[in-house]
């Protein structure tokens, strides 16, 4: 992966391990002893890792541009 | 081979939990048994298990729509969002989940304490003793929706009325099942027309405006549907959880005369209840495997269906201590009562919100609560998806 991309962080003291982030985008989130993980913290641009951002209870995915290092999900 | 055994194993008896549970977990985790109507189908009873089967991509809701679903009632009912797999569901789901984060949830906190003093300054006029259900259970949670939606709540006693379709397994008939869902869809109908001639700063508008702004990814049925689904879901739950916690509270040892000692347990307390109370009569919403998965021992073959059973994983032995007890103060908690994975409740952080402000509400102004006639008295709904209590006579 070269310079582009997205960051993606999960907030284990926000998570509640509803796994709804596991299921919508499996490819990208697990649940490691009840909290979920990136499976990689650099990605390509994915609209189903925005999708779980945005449809975490407690957002505590974050997902950031790594070029412009602008937020990209969850939507305020 | 033997006709498996029919579920529920046994008529929900007050908020009992059937001794089987225990004994299919430490022995046959995975059973094979049959609803009233639809094809036999697995019932998972472990935590471990009931995660997987709600959590796990290989298991599909989308499937049973083509196939014999196992039932409650003879007719078939179109799930909405219960009945996608993402990605689809994710599209519908993204629609509304912003709405009920636990951020946007905070704001209503104050509000919603506002209103749950305003119910318990009409329950402290009316009696004692007074009926918690009629004074305060029913009204504050569809108060709270009415508000969020942009529901006008003089409607109220129309739409409870229809909301009894989403729960009802016996207590209504086929057709009055689909007399008042045409009527809850058809009213919402209405709103939705209504809210796109006068946007108002509620969340029909704002799924009104995301829908015309995205007309390819929505249809106007999906977010009628949706609306309509977030109202009555929105409301039945919460309205027969808010008695059955109090009704816990009142008759348990370490119930309501600890929480009084130490009111700061409410959060704890809120969730050792979800956990406690076996609030399903039946269940529901099976999941198909869409491949061939190891669980439980066996081998669930690709295009079988499972159901699981909530209650049962959250009394497991091997995640929860002493399951059987309630602790208000427990530390670890992982219950599974709003469910998980992609369907994991939508209102969950605004029901959590409600049964704390009621509770918090209710030890302030009553710290003297107690039943008003002996529990045998006291009346079960019968006929629902849900257990719960028809009325809760209360003194103070
Ligand atoms: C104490 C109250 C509540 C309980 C115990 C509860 C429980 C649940 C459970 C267990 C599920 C998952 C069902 C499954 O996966 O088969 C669920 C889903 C759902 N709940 Fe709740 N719920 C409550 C309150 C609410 C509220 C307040 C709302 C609306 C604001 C709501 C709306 C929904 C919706 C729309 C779904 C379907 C979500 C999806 O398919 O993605 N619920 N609920
Ligand atoms: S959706 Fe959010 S709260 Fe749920 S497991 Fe994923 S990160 Fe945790």
């Amino acid at each position: 992966m070269g310079e582009n991309g997205w960051r993606v962080r999960v907030d284990g003291s926000l998570c509640i391990g509803a796994g709804i982030c596991a299921s919508t985008a499996p490819s990208h989130f697990a649940l490691d002893d009840g909290l979920s993980q990136p499976l990689a913290e650099r990605i390509q641009p994915d609209e189903a890792v925005r999708d779980a951002a945005d449809s975490c209870p407690m957002e505590a995915i974050t997902v950031f541009d790594v070029v412009t290092g602008v937020q990209v999900a969850p939507e305020p | 081979m033997a006709t498996p055994p029919s579920y529920p194993f046994s008529p929900p008896e007050r908020l009992d939990l059937d001794p089987r549970y225990a004994r299919l977990r430490r022995e046959e985790p995975l059973v094979r048994v049959r609803l009233p109507y639809g094809e036999p189908v697995w019932l998972a009873t472990r935590h471990a298990d009931v995660r997987t089967v709600l959590g796990d991509a290989r298991f599909s809701r989308a499937v049973a729509a083509g196939r014999d679903e196992p039932r409650n009632t003879e007719r078939r009912q179109d799930n909405g969002i219960l009945g996608m797999d993402p990605p689809e569901h994710t599209r519908l789901r993204r629609l509304v989940a912003k709405a009920f984060t636990a951020r946007r949830v905070e704001q209503l906190r104050g509000q919603t304490r506002a209103t749950a003093h305003e119910l318990v300054d009409g329950l402290l006029a009316a009696g004692p003793p007074a009926d918690l259900v009629a004074h305060v259970a029913t009204p504050l949670p569809i108060r709270v929706i009415c508000d969020l939606l942009g529901v006008p709540v003089t409607d109220q006693d129309k739409f409870h009325t229809w909301s009894e379709a989403i729960v009802s397994t016996t207590s209504l008939s086929g057709e009055q099942v689909q007399r008042y869902l045409d009527n809850l869809f058809g009213y919402m109908t209405g709103l939705i027309e209504q809210r796109r001639r006068e946007p108002a700063d509620d969340l029909l508008t704002a799924m009104v405006q995301a829908r015309d702004a995205d007309a390819d990814r929505l249809t106007e049925d999906e977010v009628i549907q949706l609306a309509a689904g977030l109202l009555a879901a929105g409301h039945e739950t919460t309205v027969t959880q808010i008695p059955n916690f109090v009704y816990v509270l009142l008759t348990a040892e370490q119930g309501w005369a600890r929480l009084c000692a130490d009111p700061g347990l409410v959060p704890s307390a809120v969730e050792e209840l979800m956990r406690y109370v076996p609030l399903g009569a039946t269940a529901g919403f099976a999941r198909y495997a869409l491949e061939d998965v190891e669980l439980g021992g066996v081998l669930v073959r690709a295009g079988e269906p499972v159901l699981v059973s909530i209650a049962s994983a959250n009394r497991d032995e091997t995640v929860f201590t002493e399951p059987d007890t309630l602790d208000l103060a427990r530390a670890v908690n992982p219950h599974l009562g709003f469910g998980h994975g992609a369907h994991h409740c939508v209102g969950a952080q605004l029901a959590r919100m409600e049964l704390q402000v009621v509770l918090e509400t209710l030890l302030e102004r009553t710290p003297g609560l107690r039943l008003a006639v002996p529990e045998s008295e006291l009346t079960w709904k019968s006929g629902l998806l849900v257990r719960g209590l028809t009325a809760l006579p209360v003194s103070w």
